[in-house]
């Protein structure tokens, strides 16, 4: 019996969903959970297998706010031109309600289908504090706890470095974002920044295993343990542990003020970075603008069970939401990554050389990026560039 | 140091220095200021003497009070700096520090951190400004950043909850927000900026950052004649990193400002350039260089005074000596335009010591 309430508690630690539901089952479930943990550990498969039906994956939708709603009409209308045997199952989020019962709609969604597309939902400050992030809760609720970017120099952007090519990747639950915050005394507030050990493992982890599938050479950790000795000295040292595994890639570190300094002027020396959350947030911001702005980047949000995709930078775009004028590139490549991660590569690679075509050599570009280009005029060049590579395709 | 007659020509020319309200009289000895001056360590000595020279060459009204901060540790056990330094602090009001070393494991803490405390210097502003003759990828920078000094993430209180857990607290309180939007407003007045940006996430830190920002908004409100608006934290590293000529003055906590201000260092030319000063309550000022104290190339004559002597330059505007402020600020950007002197940071190979001779000269032919 003490084996298996050894297993109860670990598991509550590890993967707090499950833990609750074991209860009386202990016997049954404690002893499957610990070899599907095992087994999922050690062959490094993350995901269980997506929801799919008949041959076609069932994705969950969420529009958010802004220019999200429009940019991903774009992204559905692209996979029925090029028929991609994808579903969406839309749920709205509306973030005016104080109640939460939109988002637990949304989460349920998509731990029914285990994959979502989302854009940003907007979080208005002016209502009270117990409102939180919406999107947030979602990314702690499903523990998608790596957040990966990837920043490439695009040959037909002008930008003022050249040749950059760096892998984000951040802790996407804990950190600064906890959300647990006081006020201890009147006018006074504290808010916690949390660091686990778990999760600071976990993310190191992430970090070394991509690194080494993508063949990268170095892996930088970004923190601040200088100042937050314990917090960030934490991280550091389960990044150096994690390091120790990996003896054919090069780890070092650095300091984040340091790290926006040199990114701004040298940002071709950095390969893969890992970072916790609020780091990460200011990091991924600057080098997205380094390679264009956030038009531009698609993000990923990947947890054990489930993943959500989105562009880099979330951003709302409220000023130039149903103008026109949004630039489609980082919602379409976010999309063709989440046919990656269904494996449906083809349709992945098809969708991706139109979308980067469109952008490098039909100089198809939008106001963001320098251009005078409509959204819809680059949605039909990806359309016309999928259409002349002979694949099926519907009516355009 | 001077003979008096040199002494007595100077008070005929910074006779009216008088009108000024803020300095108070125990510093003022026949026109002259005085100024505590921190060489540091490492190279600090070296650049110190370098602006010392350049002062001397421009005929500021700066007299020098040299002094040491070491720490001490003091009656109960509390570190603190040697007794004469904060007395000739407290006098003058005014120092300028150079690159001071941390060294780790010491039992004490950082001396920056010391001094922060000691004089209460609740403001760290750092004006970004391009530099002419020393090109970056990014021209027409123009801002400058105020971040908080005292709370915030850097508040140091750390807690292991349980093993594997550790907790850090980030501290926003009510005055300490209010003081900082009041003299981030008060400084952009002072300086003819036409804009105030709060930096923030309130987004995620509902109630902190909140807090902050519901009193840049309410000293907003004094200050209608400049505009105030507020940002979050990843929208500003975007935008900065694409379009800086947007952003005018930034006011930010402690973390978020020293990310943005070491950014902004960074876009027109790193440390080595940047010049930097502290504010604290009671008209307390400490204009510092930021850089490290590069030992590997002190008492080598290499080093570069430009983060220094920009600092002073901060320093002589913050005490109303604009004029002098002026002419040397302008006599070190056209020796780095001019590109003939340059140390090796600069992308130049000539010696700290012909820089220093350089600008001094041009200060002299300015005059």
């Amino acid at each position: 019996m003490a084996a298996h309430s050894a297993v109860l508690s670990a598991s509550k630690i590890i993967n707090p969903f499950w833990g609750g539901r074991l209860g009386n089952t202990v016997k049954v479930f404690g002893t499957t959970l610990t070899s599907h943990r095992n087994k999922t550990l050690l062959t490094g498969e993350n995901i269980p297998p997506p929801a799919k039906y008949g041959g076609r994956h069932t994705v969950t939708l969420i529009p958010g706010d802004g220019i999200g709603p429009e940019l991903l009409n774009h992204v559905r209308e692209v996979f029925r031109f090029s028929c991609v045997p994808v579903d969406f199952e839309v749920v709205h989020v509306n973030s005016a309600l104080e109640t939460e019962d939109d988002i637990n709609n949304a989460i349920t969604a998509i731990r029914r289908n285990g994959v979502a597309l989302k854009g940003n939902i907007e979080t208005k400050h002016t209502m009270a504090p117990s409102v939180k992030s919406r999107n947030n809760l979602l990314r702690t609720s499903l523990d998608l706890y790596a957040n990966v970017m990837h920043c490439q120099s695009l040959p037909g952007v002008q930008t003022r470095h050249k040749n950059i090519d760096i892998m984000i990747i951040r802790e996407n639950t804990e950190g600064e974002y906890s959300s647990l915050e006081h006020e201890s005394v009147s006018g006074v507030v504290e808010s916690l920044k949390i660091i686990t050990r778990n999760n600071s493992l976990r993310i190191a982890d992430y970090a070394f295993r991509l690194a080494r599938e993508k063949g990268r050479r170095r892996v930088t950790a970004v923190h601040k343990a200088n100042i937050m000795k314990l917090g960030d000295g934490l991280f550091l040292q389960c990044c150096r542990e994690v390091a120790s595994g990996y003896p054919d890639i090069t780890f070092d570190s650095m300091i984040v003020d340091n790290t926006t300094m040199q990114l701004v002027s040298k940002p071709q020396q950095f390969d893969v970075m890992v970072m916790p959350n609020l780091y990460g947030n200011v990091v991924s911001n600057v080098c997205a603008g380094l390679v264009g702005g956030p038009g531009l980047v698609p993000g990923a949000n990947y947890g054990r069970d489930y993943a959500v995709f989105e562009t880099a930078t979330r951003n709302t775009g409220k000023s130039i939401a149903d103008r026109n004028i949004a630039n489609p590139t980082a919602m379409l490549l976010a999309g063709c990554m989440m046919l990656d991660h269904l494996k449906l590569y083809d349709h992945a690679s098809s969708i991706r050389n139109a979308v980067l075509t469109t952008m490098n050599e039909n100089r198809l570009q939008t106001a963001d990026i320098g251009g005078q280009g409509t959204t819809s005029e680059v949605v039909q060049s990806v359309m016309r560039i999928i259409q002349s590579k002979g694949q099926l395709t519907a009516d355009l | 140091m001077a003979g008096s007659a040199w002494r007595s020509m100077l008070t005929q020319v910074v006779g009216g220095a008088v009108r000024r309200p803020a300095l108070s009289s125990a510093s003022f000895s026949r026109g002259m200021q005085t100024v505590t001056l921190i060489p540091g360590d490492g190279i600090g000595p070296e650049i110190s003497t370098a602006v010392m020279k350049i002062f001397e060459a421009a005929k500021a009204p700066i007299r020098w009070e040299e002094r040491n901060v070491t720490a001490i540790k003091g009656p109960g056990g509390r570190w603190m700096i040697p007794p004469d330094a904060k007395e000739s602090m407290d006098r003058s009001k005014i120092g300028l520090k150079g690159p001071l070393k941390t060294p780790i494991a010491a039992g004490h803490p950082s001396m920056n951190l010391l001094l922060r405390k000691t004089f209460d210097l609740y403001a760290n502003v750092r004006p970004c400004v391009s530099i002419e003759g020393y090109k970056t990828p990014y021209t027409d920078v123009n801002l400058v950043t105020i971040r908080e000094n005292t709370e915030g993430e850097y508040s140091g209180i750390e807690h292991v909850i349980v093993d594997g857990v550790v907790q850090s607290i980030k501290l926003i309180t009510e005055n300490a927000s209010r003081r900082i939007a009041e003299y981030a407003f008060e400084y952009a007045r002072n300086n003819q900026r036409n804009s105030v940006t709060a930096v923030h996430k309130a987004n995620i830190m509902r109630m902190s950052d909140g807090l902050f920002l519901r009193k840049c908004r309410e000293v907003a409100e004094n200050y209608k004649d400049i505009k105030f608006t507020e940002m979050y934290l990843d929208t500003v590293c975007l935008n900065m990193v694409q379009d800086p000529t947007q952003f005018d003055v930034l006011v930010m906590p402690n973390l978020y400002g020293d990310i943005l201000s070491d950014l902004c260092a960074g876009l027109i030319g790193g440390l080595g350039v940047t010049p930097s000063g502290n504010i604290g309550a009671n008209g307390v000022a400490i204009f510092e260089s930021v850089h490290g104290t590069a030992p590997d190339i002190a008492g080598m004559d290499l080093a570069n005074p430009t983060a220094l002597l920009l600092s002073a330059v901060m320093m002589l505007r913050h005490m109303g000596l604009h004029d002098y402020g002026n002419k040397i600020q302008t006599a070190c950007f056209d020796t780095i335009r001019d590109k003939k002197v340059l140390t090796k940071d600069l992308g130049g190979n000539s010696k700290c010591s012909e820089f220093t001779a350089d600008i001094c000269r041009r200060v002299q032919d300015l005059d």
